[in-house]
């Protein structure tokens, strides 16, 4: 007999899954009619999802727990970053408002909603697995309907083009990563995460199949040298898709690396060996990112490669976040956490500006941003604090998220390694501030026209500035992640 | 009786200052000028009404008792049970501040109607003025010594901003630099003794019992009574306290830290006023007296260098007060001398013994006696400087000359101001001044004499400025000329009014207050007596008698042979005091010559070409090696495939090595 009672420990994607199929009912009543969209359009799915997440948050169970004979795996972190991940979700659709009502997107507005969940679906069964298949389905449900998304302006060239790139390069990373989970099942004998134990520890068939796993992760949050895919994507994916891939995607899939990784892969000496293959991906990535992205003049190419850059510092947070440290604190996660919610802000602001300036004028290279400022300065201001904090200069959030990364990693004893994290930091101020420049001081003869920006956006872009301008200053976020990251590990 | 109702006293200027501060622009002169002066007139009547109650009840034991009518915790220190407080606390010295604050703000408020009449900025003028007011009030009612030098540093910074309000004048930003920056180089030793005290008493607290018992115990690790001995006798509560003194020093303008004083006359002259001669630079001496049972209990010989300090001070002050030409200097460098009779005062204290008629601590009284009789005279002269300065558009001596003629009121305000400074009876000056010279002789014969001489040096330089400007050599072709232009004459009535209300206070607090002055406030809190010591008294009576007739032989006719005499017979003597001894060109000299050359250019030549040049070459190289990869990112998908096999590889090859 089988106890179905143990489904509602699923309640999370259950419930999103009782979304995703409301929204399609409602496809079906409202939608048939493009002019009548209006009732559907953006409001519903920004309620529901704020439904649940308030629905996933309020009763937080403080106890991790296993269902499903182990398959599915929670604690009471996954809650948090699922509902950072709504969150994302939540921005995105609100930025998506403008991009959405133009009369060529208006008929499958429907269809973004829905497949942009169906995405968010799939990395919440990665976040709860216990299990590399239960894992990988996660894997491919929130890389397949992405491509998607990216070749959403189908009839857009370059939008068609990221799309094929996206799918082949997913499709390819997805075969070795699978390939990499077998070589691990014929190195331990088990899939389930909490089983693997080989008879000697880190043997080369085990390693091989970890390296393949960890290029699969890389290429989902874009680490160098699994990262070529990003620019190109990005820049022919619609903004507000390319927001959602930047954040929502990569977040997530770095939460998992760590998890996975604590999980399944911290006996004996096998910590040591990921720790090194990752201490040079965590290096290449801040760099090389870093390097690219000064000589960019698209704006959204110039965000692929800072959105490179800045996974190099989620990661820095696994470095030392797989388990608690000595004093009982989990820094590690509750600093890898803390920066994606911080992150997630910022990255979300400047997409949301960046999108409602393309929207209203068509317009994306950096020296179009020239005298922003002198014809939309509300703008300019919060494109600068987003850039700021993304920067990591205080006031702002950006600021105490990288000091807790860098203190994480630092306690855990990557000391060269947060140096030269630190060095890059400098850098990236560089290009960071030649947006600023551009937008403040650069002069212009044909700046973008001034223009009132619709409701949507101006929520999203509140939501954005009030985690910028908060998350850091508010001290007890980062203790209530903590207490709640002690009773994940 | 409940005096909750002080915390407006602090409210009502910064509310003041707010709607100046943000609305000014907005604001008639007028209606700026009202605002600004209304608030200072309720803070007054809160003052006044605050002191009657507050000295009306006497405890059982004679003394009044400490009232903290508000005090919370702000932040807490994480070490020990350390915390800094915001309060408002009452005793017989911050009451007496308070009238005193509030008496000359209300005052200068008052005159800058006519003195600042249409100058540019008025509304800031006024602006400043509340929130120095709020400052200072809140520095003398401070619970505790963190809030006192929080409010220290505002005060520092409305110094800054009035002296250099008129900020397109290089001399005046000049002054207002080094004015902060003097003092703010002080303050440095204020904060390092407040965090050395408080490390070691564990408390910031102004109530000290508790300190007394936690410098004994906890701090030596030994037995109470042996470790009180060890404080008393060490030397770390007594360096603490002279580090605090330091600070206060800087902003008292003890030698050699006067140097900005007599600069920040550039400021607006009620400016002068109100800071730099009865408020601000009295801080210094308000907190010596705040910390008095600490210094007397703990470091009573780092008080005796304290005095003669002190007496250096006023004995160099008064010396270069006798060569300067500018009027303001000659107040500034005699508010210098001033300030040192007060701290001469409270470090000629020897003990606090009850009982005894006050034996051995009747400097304290008299010292913060002195602070309030000089607040009044000196700002009294201030602002009758002011008025002349208005009238003939200039601080020199040599533009004025004979002007008793034309300012009667002025002449005769600043002639009973002069007469009190020079401690001539029945003005106050004279009682507060022959307090001091009793509590110096009762500590040495020396330091008395010395600080009768000075005394008298005070009224010969006071003279010689008073006959400069109201008889002498009168400026003939300049007054035809001001004349000319029908702006020369007695100030306005809003300007005089209160020279007239300041002076009263000097005529009469000496002798005419209930009781005397000593019955209020005193080292152990019992009423003590005023009573002359009729030697001391007649001794300093004649001795400034004869300075004055000295002075008024030398100067009081239209033509000075003697001076002139006295001059070529003493050419260096006189050029040097005119130059005020060149502290400020040895000042000039180190910082230039010695710190900016030595310390400060090889640092800036580090920063510019190592530090700078690493990151421009970050810069320029990360730039090159930018242009360089970009092949990597060519677009083709099979690349992007084959890198990423690439990248799988060399990851294993890491791990498996």
């Amino acid at each position: 007999m089988t106890n179905y009672t143990e489904f509602l420990y699923m309640h999370e994607e259950l419930g999103l899954l009782a979304v995703i199929l409301l929204l399609f009912v409602c496809d079906l009543l409202f939608c048939k009619d493009s002019k009548r969209g209006g009732v559907y359009n953006t409001a519903l799915p920004v309620i529901l999802l704020g439904i649940l997440t308030a629905f996933n948050l309020l009763p937080l169970s403080n106890l991790p727990f296993e269902a499903l004979g182990g398959m599915y795996h929670h604690t009471p972190m996954d809650t948090i970053v699922k509902s950072t991940l709504n969150i994302g979700t939540l921005v995105t659709f609100l930025m998506a408002h403008k991009w959405l009502a133009r009369p060529e997107n208006l008929v499958k507005q429907g269809e973004f909603y829905i497949v942009t969940l169906f995405t968010l679906l799939g990395m919440y069964f990665m976040i709860s697995s216990g299990h590399f298949l239960m894992f990988f389905i996660g894997l491919e449900l929130a890389s397949i309907p992405m491509v998607a998304l990216v070749s959403f302006d189908k009839y857009r060239y370059e939008s068609a083009e990221a799309g094929a790139k996206y799918i082949l390069l997913a499709l390819f990373s997805s075969a070795l990563l699978l390939y990499g989970v077998s070589l691990i099942y014929a190195a331990t004998g088990s899939l389930y995460f909490n089983q693997i134990w080989p008879d000697a520890s880190s043997s080369w068939l085990l390693l091989c199949g970890l390296s393949l796993f960890l290029a699969g992760m890389g290429f989902k949050i874009s680490l160098v040298p699994f990262h070529l895919w990003t620019a190109d994507t990005y820049e022919g994916a619609p903004t507000v898709v390319t927001g959602y891939l930047s954040v929502v995607s990569k977040g997530s899939a770095a939460f998992v690396l760590l998890v996975v990784l604590a999980k399944a892969f911290t006996f004996g000496g096998v910590k040591l060996d990921w720790q090194v293959a990752l201490f040079w991906v965590i290096i290449a990535s801040i760099t090389l990112a870093n390097l690219f992205a000064i000589r960019q003049s698209n704006l959204k190419r110039f965000m692929a490669y800072s959105a490179i850059s800045q996974a190099g510092y989620l990661v820095l947070g696994i470095m030392g976040g797989t388990e608690p440290a000595a004093d009982g604190s989990a820094q590690g996660m509750t600093a890898l956490v803390f920066y994606l919610l911080v992150y997630l802000a910022a990255n979300m602001g400047a997409f949301a500006v960046i999108n409602v300036v393309e929207q209203n004028s068509g317009k994306l290279a950096i020296k179009d941003y020239n005298g922003l400022y002198g014809t939309n300065p509300k703008l300019a201001f919060l494109m600068t604090l987003c850039l700021f904090s993304l920067a990591g200069i205080p006031p702002f959030a950006g600021f105490f998220s990288k000091f807790f990364i860098f203190m994480a990693a630092f306690n855990a004893g990557f000391k060269v390694l947060v140096f030269i994290a630190l060095v890059n930091t400098i850098i990236s101020l560089y290009y960071y501030l030649l947006i600023v420049k551009a937008m403040y001081i650069s002069k212009s003869d044909t700046p973008v026209a001034t223009f009132k920006s619709d409701g949507y956006t101006r929520a999203a872009l509140a939501i954005c500035t009030a985690g910028v301008l908060l998350l850091g200053i508010a001290g007890w976020v980062y203790n209530y992640l903590d207490s709640i990251a002690k009773v994940s590990l | 009786m409940d005096y909750q109702y002080t915390l407006l006293i602090l409210c009502l200027p910064i509310v003041s200052f707010l709607i100046l501060g943000i609305g000014g622009k907005w604001l008639s002169h007028k209606a700026a000028g009202l605002i600004g002066t209304l608030s200072i007139g309720t803070v007054a009547v809160l003052s006044y009404y605050t002191a009657f109650h507050y000295f009306a009840e006497r405890g059982a034991d004679g003394t009044f008792a400490s009232i903290v009518p508000i005090n919370f915790e702000w932040l807490p220190f994480y070490v020990g049970n350390l915390h800094f407080d915001m309060g408002i606390l009452l005793d017989p010295i911050s009451v007496m501040m308070l009238i005193v604050i509030s008496t000359v703000s209300l005052m200068v408020h008052i005159y800058s109607f006519g003195y600042m009449h249409g100058e540019r900025g008025f509304q800031r003028y006024y602006a400043f003025l509340s929130l120095f007011t709020m400052s200072m009030l809140g520095l003398v009612v401070a619970t505790n010594i963190f809030q006192m030098y929080m409010f220290w540093e505002l005060v520092g910074v409305c110094s800054y901003l009035l002296i250099g309000f008129y900020f397109t004048e290089k001399p005046a930003i000049a002054a207002s630099k080094k004015a902060f920056i003097v003092t703010r180089f002080a303050d440095l030793g204020f904060l390092v003794g407040i965090l050395v005290f408080g490390y070691y008493t564990g408390s910031f607290s102004f109530d000290f019992t508790e300190n007394f018992q936690y410098a004994a115990g906890a701090l030596h690790g030994v037995a109470p009574d042996a470790a009180k001995a060890i404080a008393a006798g060490g030397f770390i509560l007594p360096t603490a306290l002279f580090l605090m003194f330091i600070g206060g020093a800087g902003k008292s303008a003890m030698f050699p830290l006067h140097i900005w004083l007599p600069d920040a006359m550039e400021g607006p002259t009620p400016v002068s006023a109100l800071i730099h001669a009865a408020t601000m630079v009295v801080a210094g001496v308000f907190q010596v007296a705040r910390m008095f049972p600490m210094w007397i209990q703990y470091a009573p010989e780092t008080l005796h260098y304290v005095a003669w300090i002190g007496a250096f001070t006023a004995f160099y002050a008064a010396a270069v007060a006798c060569a300067q030409s500018d009027i303001k200097r000659v107040l500034a460098f005699s508010t210098i001398s001033q300030i040192a009779f007060m701290m001469v005062a409270l470090g000629v204290c020897t003990e606090m013994t009850t009982g005894h008629e006050h034996v051995g601590s009747v400097g304290y009284m008299a010292s913060m006696f002195h602070l309030f009789t000089h607040a009044m005279f000196k700002a009294t002269l201030f602002l009758c400087a002011g008025c002349i300065i208005h009238a003939v558009h200039s601080n020199e001596m040599s533009a004025m000359g004979g002007m008793r003629k034309y300012m009667p009121v002025t002449n005769w305000t600043f002639l009973i101001a002069t007469l009190a400074i020079s401690g001539i009876p029945p003005f106050s000056g004279f009682f507060s001044k022959d307090e001091i010279l009793s509590a110096s002789f009762a500590y040495s014969p020396v330091m008395g004499w010395v600080m009768t001489g000075i005394a008298a040096m005070t009224a010969f330089y006071m003279f010689r400025v008073y006959y400069g400007i109201f008889w002498g050599t009168e400026n003939k072709q300049l007054h035809e000329e001001l004349k000319a232009h029908g702006h020369f004459g007695e100030a306005p009535l809003v300007m005089t009014a209160p020279l007239v209300l300041l002076t009263l206070f000097t005529v009469f607090c000496g002798w005419a207050l209930p009781g005397s002055f000593g019955s209020f406030v005193s080292a152990d809190g019992q009423a003590y007596n005023i009573h002359l010591d009729p030697q001391i008294a007649i001794t300093s009576v004649v001795i400034a008698c004869i300075s004055i007739g000295l002075a008024t032989w030398i100067y009081i006719r239209s033509s000075q042979p003697v001076a002139e005499r006295l001059k070529a017979a003493m050419p260096h003597l006189h050029e040097w005091a005119y130059r005020r001894f060149y502290i400020d060109e040895i000042y000039q000299f180190v910082t230039h010559r010695i710190i900016f050359a030595y310390i400060s250019r090889p640092i800036a030549w580090f920063d510019r070409h190592v530090v700078d040049g690493t990151l421009n070459g970050l810069a320029s190289g990360a730039n090159y090696v930018g242009e360089s990869i970009r092949p990597l990112q060519s677009g083709r998908l099979q690349q992007y495939a084959y890198v990423f096999l690439l990248g799988v590889v060399v990851l294993f090859f890491i791990m498996i090595i």
